[in-house]
């Protein structure tokens, strides 16, 4: 490789400065064939930082507590010391938006390109579940339809009515999502447009199957269909169409949460890939550029302090451990990719006979492309790279007064370790797995919702607090069933609480 | 491919709203919290915020997550001892080792509380929320004092410098545009008749120059229309506008015969910083007169106000007249919002308090806006308090209240200065 002149590395930065990394960023990006969305890159303040933490990485959200909380939290931390500031927050639209705080060095500005502007952003515009799920071009519209049509019902009915209902909403958020089908793209006009005729048809529907005037041809008939017909996950949905009795501000109110709470599902599932994904190209460019004489060493030095800092994985056993860290995983994964790609052992040749001496752009790509967290590690995670980390399994049973130590880094382990971890990030395990089963129509209107345990854990104290925000919403008896272990279902939860006792008897 | 944008200037208060929002959401358990700070506060502490404790409990937003128990499986890093197969004494108290993070912080019942600090003036409108000055608004719109000049408009004439161009050359070009309107509409038709008669297969030559010049002297009408004439200026406008004074004067009286101890004296203390901080949202700037008093009274300094002991006997009159006085000398009612506070064990010379009375109804009362008298004390009121009650059932701009002990300082301020709803009504 030629050597050419290289970049002023005085730690300082300029705008003059910023674009010329830029340039030489984005020009070893496309030699990689990263394929981004135009990227829109912001300079602020720790304090605009701060303000875009709160707003839990919208760009423009709509005004509730919950927000200043979390404000005045990431303040708190912040002012003591206790935490750093991220150095930047990206956001999936298109252009693509990415923070730089002011107080980086130069260095790290150019880590933040790479890994936020190159990194982050071809795995938004790559992945498949970020294609399928979310449409970046009308995330911002949208989220500006959403603040001012939550601003205008705050000033019609009041900020209380407005703050109860979204409390409500927010309680419920993580069953706002559906899982298996594809939402429709919209953009603000659209929306718009669409919400005043939607206002108007939803609360016909509605009305519809609350009908209480006798339908005398269809009354014998009716009697039998239970509604809804299948169990529904997505509790939300299920409100904003069928809730007898919200007004049609509320329905849009439930709708804007759950559409919010679409737009970050696909970043839930992907948390490990999409940080490792960063993490390898930023670390791949700055060499990129190193290599070619375009950075110096004093810059590297800064650039690989910073990079190991924040791909580190403390063990076990020391006090800084809280958990895998997803950006020392994803990155050592997709390093161990490349590595498969170019130099296999004859382990790799056994475990991954289709990747091992393939071009390794072509198979991290691929990898990005096509998989989420849960399927990319039971695909890619190799036995040396299990022992590299040491992995272990601790089974933990309730019922034993022991943890046991279900498998370790060696031949017999390998494939239990790959199975638990991938486990581990598969969203449908990890959330309760609550669905609405029925929904009294014809009775005394009361919702019925079904918890089914995975591996015997039970739906945590907050269970009772949620069921009142779902009856704010529902307006009629709400309750909650689980399976016991004689097969019997037992009510677990319920809203208004009056009645448990009665009902008790009624299923012993 | 990228843009830049500098945002650093941009607002940084984005979260100002929600800040509010939660101020509003938890203002309760906030107010406690304040009411609670301010009898712990320092004194002189008026520049400060406070720190704001909430249970975290109070705080949770809850969702549906798992709880405890049943089956977990977890893949740790930096395996050192084990091998499969080996058993582990489960942890106290702890499910798993390590309890991957979410577990633990998702339950939202951690006994730690949410700290938080606010600022002096959120601080000072929870502290003294729903309450206001007495007769605050009914005096000061008949005392009028000081002025201030504020934009008017636009006149027809004034000194140069307060042309405003903008607003001239508008009217320059409307009065153009009014002036040569006929003449432009002239022109005009002048000009369609050329067309045609260019149009014309006939030479037509004779007309052509008529029109010609026609159009030539019309041309040359609407040029001499001036630019700018003097018709055109405009001056801003200024006005004199009254303000209602923003000087108040709080004269703090208190008696320090033997009978005050330091405990009374602290309790006389807070009332009066409450009063300050009260005064100092209305009023820019506010002097503090300190005037204590056994037998005689006398005007002194912070320090010496509440720290130096005195013995003797008490005559409460000797204070309201070196009040008196110095209202005299210093303080034009005019000029000075004027504000009394008086703390006293309610000890005084039997034959004096009918004199203090008469002081008070007629030389202080009518020059003050709002007097108050605390008394601190266990024991009985006597004659100082019968007196002054005569007077406080009369007159609105008076009132007496009894503090008994630290606790009471707030509840005590607030019924003093609370809003008064028929009154406004």
């Amino acid at each position: 490789m030629t050597k050419r002149k290289p970049l002023d590395d005085n730690s300082d930065w300029t705008f003059k400065k910023l674009e010329q990394y830029q340039s030489e960023i984005a020009r070893v990006a496309e030699h990689y064939r990263l394929d981004t969305y135009i990227n829109q890159i912001e300079v602020i303040t720790a304090e605009q930082m701060m303000d875009a933490y709160a707003s839990v990485g919208m760009p423009i959200g709509y005004n509730h507590w919950t927000f200043g909380k979390k404000f005045i939290q990431t303040e708190q931390t912040y002012k003591r010391g206790q935490m750093g500031l991220a150095y930047e927050i990206v956001i999936n639209s298109d252009p693509c938006i990415s923070y730089l705080m002011e107080e980086n060095s130069m260095a790290m500005q150019a880590l933040v390109m790479a890994h936020a502007c190159y990194g982050h952003n071809s795995f938004f515009k790559g992945n498949y579940l970020f294609k399928s799920w979310t449409d970046a071009s009308s995330i911002i519209d949208y989220l500006l339809f959403a603040k001012k049509y939550i601003a205008d019902c705050e000033h019609k009915h009041g900020i209380d009515e407005v703050e109860a209902c979204l409390d409500a909403c927010h309680a419920l958020m993580n069953h706002g999502v559906d899982r298996y089908k594809r939402p429709q793209k919209i953009s603000m006009e659209e929306e718009l447009k669409r919400q005043k005729e939607r206002e108007s048809y939803l609360q016909s529907q509605v009305n519809m199957l609350w009908r209480t005037i006798p339908d005398n041809d269809k009354l014998h008939d009716k009697a039998k269909v239970s509604f809804p017909s299948e169990p529904q996950e997505n509790i939300l949905y299920f409100i904003e169409k069928n809730a007898p009795l919200l007004k049609p501000w509320q329905r849009e109110l439930v709708r804007i949460v759950r559409k919010v709470s679409q737009y970050f599902y696909p970043q839930k599932q992907t948390q490990v890939m999409n940080e490792g994904w960063a993490c390898f190209w930023h670390y791949t460019i700055l060499n990129h550029l190193y290599d070619e004489g375009l950075v110096t060493e004093k810059f590297m030095l800064e650039f690989l302090h910073n990079h190991t800092n924040v791909v580190a994985q403390p063990e076990y056993n020391s006090p800084y451990y809280s958990g895998i860290n997803p950006y020392a995983l994803g990155f050592n994964m997709f390093i161990d990719i490349r590595r498969i790609c170019e130099h296999p052992t004859e382990e790799d040749k056994a475990w991954f006979p289709e990747i091992a001496g393939s071009n390794w752009l072509d198979t991290v790509h691929f990898a990005m492309e096509n998989f989420k967290d849960e399927s990319f590690i039971s695909q890619f995670l190799s036995p040396k790279l299990m022992r590299d980390f040491k992995l272990f399994h601790l089974h933990d049973d309730n019922s034993n007064n022991y943890i046991e130590v279900g498998a370790i880094h060696n031949e017999s382990g390998y494939k239990k370790i790959r199975m638990q971890l991938s486990e581990q990030y598969n969203l449908s395990n990890l959330e309760a797995n609550i669905q609405i089963t029925n929904a009294d129509v014809t009775g005394d209107r009361s919702l019925t919702l079904r918890y089914i345990p995975h591996q015997q854990v039970n739906l945590a104290n907050s269970k009772d607090e949620v069921l009142k925000h779902l009856y704010y919403l529902w307006q009629f008896d709400v309750k909650l069933i689980q399976e016991d272990s004689h097969g019997v279902d037992e009510v677990i939860a319920q809203c208004p609480k009056a009645k448990i006792q009665v009902e008790k008897k009624a299923t012993a | 491919m990228a843009n830049f944008i500098d945002r650093r200037l941009n607002s940084k208060n984005k979260s100002t709203v929600n800040r509010q929002r939660f101020i509003r959401r938890y203002k309760s358990q906030i107010k406690k919290s304040v009411a609670d700070a301010v009898n712990k506060r320092g004194v002189t502490d008026v520049t400060s915020g406070e720190s704001i404790t909430i249970t975290k409990k109070d705080l949770s937003e809850p969702v549906f997550h798992q709880g405890n128990g049943g089956i977990k499986d977890r893949v740790h890093p930096g395996n050192d001892q084990f091998s499969a197969g080996d058993r582990i004494a489960r942890p106290p108290q702890q499910q798993g080792q390590g309890g991957v993070q979410g577990d633990a912080s998702n339950s939202g019942d951690g006994s730690d509380d949410f700290v938080f600090s606010i600022s002096k003036d959120e601080y000072l409108n929870l502290l003294f929320e729903d309450l206001e000055l007495p007769n605050l608004e009914k005096n000061q719109l008949d005392k009028l004092i000081d002025y201030k000049t504020v934009r008017a408009g636009y006149c027809a004439d004034g000194v140069p410098s307060n042309i405003d161009i903008v607003k001239s050359l508008q009217g320059s070009i409307a009065r153009r545009i009014a002036m040569t309107a006929d003449k432009r509409r002239q022109l005009k038709e002048l000009e369609a008749e050329l067309t045609q008669l260019e149009q014309d297969p006939h030479d037509n030559v004779q007309a052509k120059i008529t029109l010609n010049k026609a159009i030539k002297d019309i041309k040359e009408k609407i040029n001499k229309v001036p630019f700018i004439d003097s018709f055109d200026l405009r001056y801003r406008n200024y006005a004199k506008q009254p303000v209602p004074t923003s000087k108040a004067v709080m004269f703090c009286l208190m008696d320090v015969s033997g009978s005050m101890d330091q405990a009374t004296k602290d309790i006389a203390k807070r009332f009066y910083i409450l009063l300050y901080l009260f005064l100092s949202r209305t009023y820019k700037t506010i002097d503090v007169v300190y005037i204590r008093h056994h037998t005689q009274a006398k005007e002194v300094d912070e320090h010496e106000f509440f720290y130096s002991q005195e013995t003797g006997g008490t005559i409460a009159s000797s204070a309201l007249e070196l009040m008196i006085n110095i209202i005299a000398d210093r303080y034009n009612e005019n000029e000075w919002n004027i504000y009394g506070a008086q703390a006293s064990d309610g000890d005084n010379w039997a034959d004096d308090s009918p004199h203090c009375q008469n002081l008070m109804r007629n030389k202080i009362l009518p020059k003050t806006r709002y007097f108050s008298y605390i008394e601190i004390t266990q024991r009985a009121h006597q004659s100082l308090w019968q007196q002054y009650a005569q007077l406080a059932d009369g007159d609105s701009s008076f009132s007496i209240e009894h503090i008994k002990s630290v606790e009471d300082i707030y509840p005590v301020f607030r019924s003093l200065f609370k809003k008064k709803i028929e009154q406004a009504a």
